[in-house]
């Protein structure tokens, strides 16, 4: 593995110790299967330790981890007859959201996610993730398609925000967003959100307005991206850390405010250490809901979503 | 002789013309010579391979009934629509009825489209296709009432409705006629999608004009080709307008995908497959939802 985490270090110490122990043994008399053995043990329980106890800041470090699964990893696995589907049919093709339609357990869905790359030359075409407002306007299309055909929507959501660039603004990236949020609250579908990655502020929202929302448990959900709440704060981009702790901008945060509907619990260490367990652990959680969702007529579905969003928000009075 | 002659290009004196016995060596259509690799290969070999170039993967144009027989799952159950409508000369037009004729003739075709109910993986629909070597594939009155037609016949059947494009645009002979037949499909296209239809299209060499300006840009999924020429204005047009040079790939299938406007490029071998498997996808009917 190419990217060691800061927290990972001690495991990573102490499993390359086991493996020298190991090497050892093969080449000596001497005995060390018991020592081994017990090493073993006090890995497993580090492990549990390190994993169990992640501060906010190393969820964003696994959320962002180079090998973490994307979109289009876990259509592969969910998704049966996959057909992409391409363009806004205006301006052009924006590959940082892929979208498309196939089987879920036999059920024709409209799958629509942010998708990263694999390496820089991938993450160029797909400009790491982060949509010009062409990908919106792609994403819109497929779910007002969906709409027609009455298919569900499955969103997953994984960028670190829209692009802020020249050409984005231009071309009115804020309408594009603020337009998918209110056609997404009147779609009368079933739409599940799934944040499997970061979600980066509106970027992210503007595949998020569903009846469902769910987060992988290492995943992060935020207004900014750390480092961008830390320059803004304190003018000081490298306190992101601290931003980060502050923020409550984890699964378990967003859950406790909330905000999401359930936490998709993640393989130990990350969802990139057993990418086919990880979509087995969301298959389970999308089944759940979308046989919920599936009871509910068009306007009740609505009505659902409608009665979510307004819910949330928190204020008190003045006594006057 | 004047100084200036000496570096300018001397002047052909004669023209050459071909001698008509040495042409004749191989007869006539038992090879095909690839336009785009230049390569040579025998005819019916390019037919068995669905007319794609064995080397380079060019698509040649298919007529009509060569699409059909590539798709449909039996030809005999193909059932064809308005088979007899023929155009008049609504605008007496001088020579279009001879042009027309000879046409019919050439490719035995009444019109430049063929419409009729068929089966595609064992999913009804109706099927259209376009056939470019009848008047480019123009669409005048008879090609515009056979797709009205058509989609009105999906839309009694319940079933989708999958077109093939290929066509110059407007058929210049029938006039303002013409034009007007972009917005009668386009109506039957809305009403028809209005009820809940499923309209594939897929945009064949070449699709141009008020063909790619009505009917063939409305589809639930818009599909091409590879190598197709799309575009609504004409390259030469353009250029002389913009006053500028295009790059190569313009109006390609595959500029048109990279600018939004197509879901996907699919190539011709894999064509039945994917058609099927969009068919598949919408076989359901409304609320065909019951988890596995």
């Amino acid at each position: 593995m190419a990217v060691e985490l800061e927290f990972e270090k001690p495991i990573n110490n102490l499993r390359k110790k086991i493996e020298e122990l190991k090497e050892l043994t093969k080449d000596s008399d001497v005995d060390l299967t018991l020592e081994v053995q017990r090493l073993e043990e006090r890995l497993k329980n580090l492990e549990d330790e390190v994993y169990k106890n992640l501060r906010p800041w190393d969820r964003v470090q696994i959320a962002r981890h180079a090998n973490r699964p994307t979109t289009l990893d876990y259509v592969s696995l969910l998704i049966d007859d996959f057909f992409e589907l391409h363009g806004d049919r205006t301006f052009g093709d924006d590959e940082a959201i892929v979208g498309g339609i196939g089987f879920y357990r036999g059920i024709p869905v409209t799958v629509i996610g942010h998708q990263k790359g694999k390496d820089t030359k991938e993450n160029i075409r797909r400009n790491f993730g982060m949509p010009h407002p062409e990908g919106y306007r792609k994403a819109l299309r497929l779910m007002y398609q969906a709409e027609k055909f009455n298919r569900p929507i499955i969103c997953f959501i994984d960028t670190k925000g829209a692009y802020p660039g020249k050409a984005a603004e231009e071309r009115g990236q804020s309408e594009a967003i603020a337009r998918n949020l209110f056609e997404m609250a009147g779609l009368t579908v079933p739409i599940i959100c799934i944040v499997i990655g970061e979600g980066g502020s509106g970027g992210a929202l503007a595949l998020g307005v569903g009846n469902h929302i769910f987060m992988l448990e290492n995943s992060t959900y935020s207004v900014i991206s750390p480092e961008g709440a830390a320059s803004i704060l304190w003018k000081d981009a490298s306190l992101a850390k601290k931003a980060a702790e502050s923020m409550k901008i984890t699964a378990q945060d967003l859950y406790q405010l909330g905000i999401i509907d359930g936490i998709i619990p993640e393989v130990k260490g990350g969802a990139h250490k057993d990418v086919e367990l990880q979509a087995q652990l969301i298959d389970q959680q999308l089944a759940q809901s979308l046989q919920e969702l599936l009871y509910l007529s068009k306007d009740e579905l609505v009505e659902h979503r409608y009665e979510k969003y307004s819910k949330i928000g928190s204020f008190s009075f003045l006594n006057v | 002789m004047q100084l200036k002659n000496l570096f300018s290009k001397s002047k052909k004196k004669y023209a050459t013309i071909p001698v008509e016995t040495a042409k004749k060596d191989i007869p006539e259509g038992i090879m095909t010579k690839c336009p785009d690799c230049k390569k040579i290969m025998f005819t019916n070999e390019l037919d068995k391979n669905l007319k794609i170039c064995l080397h380079c993967g060019y698509h040649f144009q298919m007529n009509a009934f060569e699409r059909l027989e590539s798709l449909l799952d039996d030809m005999a159950t193909f059932e064809e629509l308005d088979r007899d409508l023929s155009s008049g000369n609504p605008l007496k037009f001088p020579g279009y009825e001879e042009k027309l004729k000879a046409d019919q003739q050439k490719t035995k075709l009444s019109e430049a489209i063929v419409t009729g109910i068929g089966s595609i993986n064992g999913h009804q629909l109706v099927i259209a296709v376009m056939d470019s070597n009848f008047r480019m594939g123009s669409m005048g009155s008879v090609v515009g009432e056979k797709i009205k037609n058509a989609i009105e016949k999906a839309d009694e059947l319940s079933i989708p409705f999958l077109i093939f494009t290929a066509s110059g645009g407007a058929r210049m002979q029938e006039g303002v006629i013409s034009l007007m037949q972009m917005a009668k499909t386009s109506a039957a296209l809305k009403k028809f999608s209005d009820h809940g239809g499923l309209t594939i299209i897929v945009m064949t060499h070449p699709t141009t004009g008020g063909v790619s300006a009505s009917f063939a840009s409305l589809g639930d999924f818009n599909f091409a080709e590879p190598g197709a020429l799309i575009g609504f204005a004409g390259r030469r047009i353009i250029e002389q307008t913009i006053r500028e040079k295009l790059p190569d790939d313009f109006q390609t299938a595959e500029f048109l995908l990279k600018h939004g406007q197509l879901d996907a490029v699919i190539h011709r071998k894999e064509l039945k497959e994917k058609l099927g498997t969009i068919l598949k996808l919408h076989s359901g009917g409304e609320k065909a939802w019951q988890l596995n």
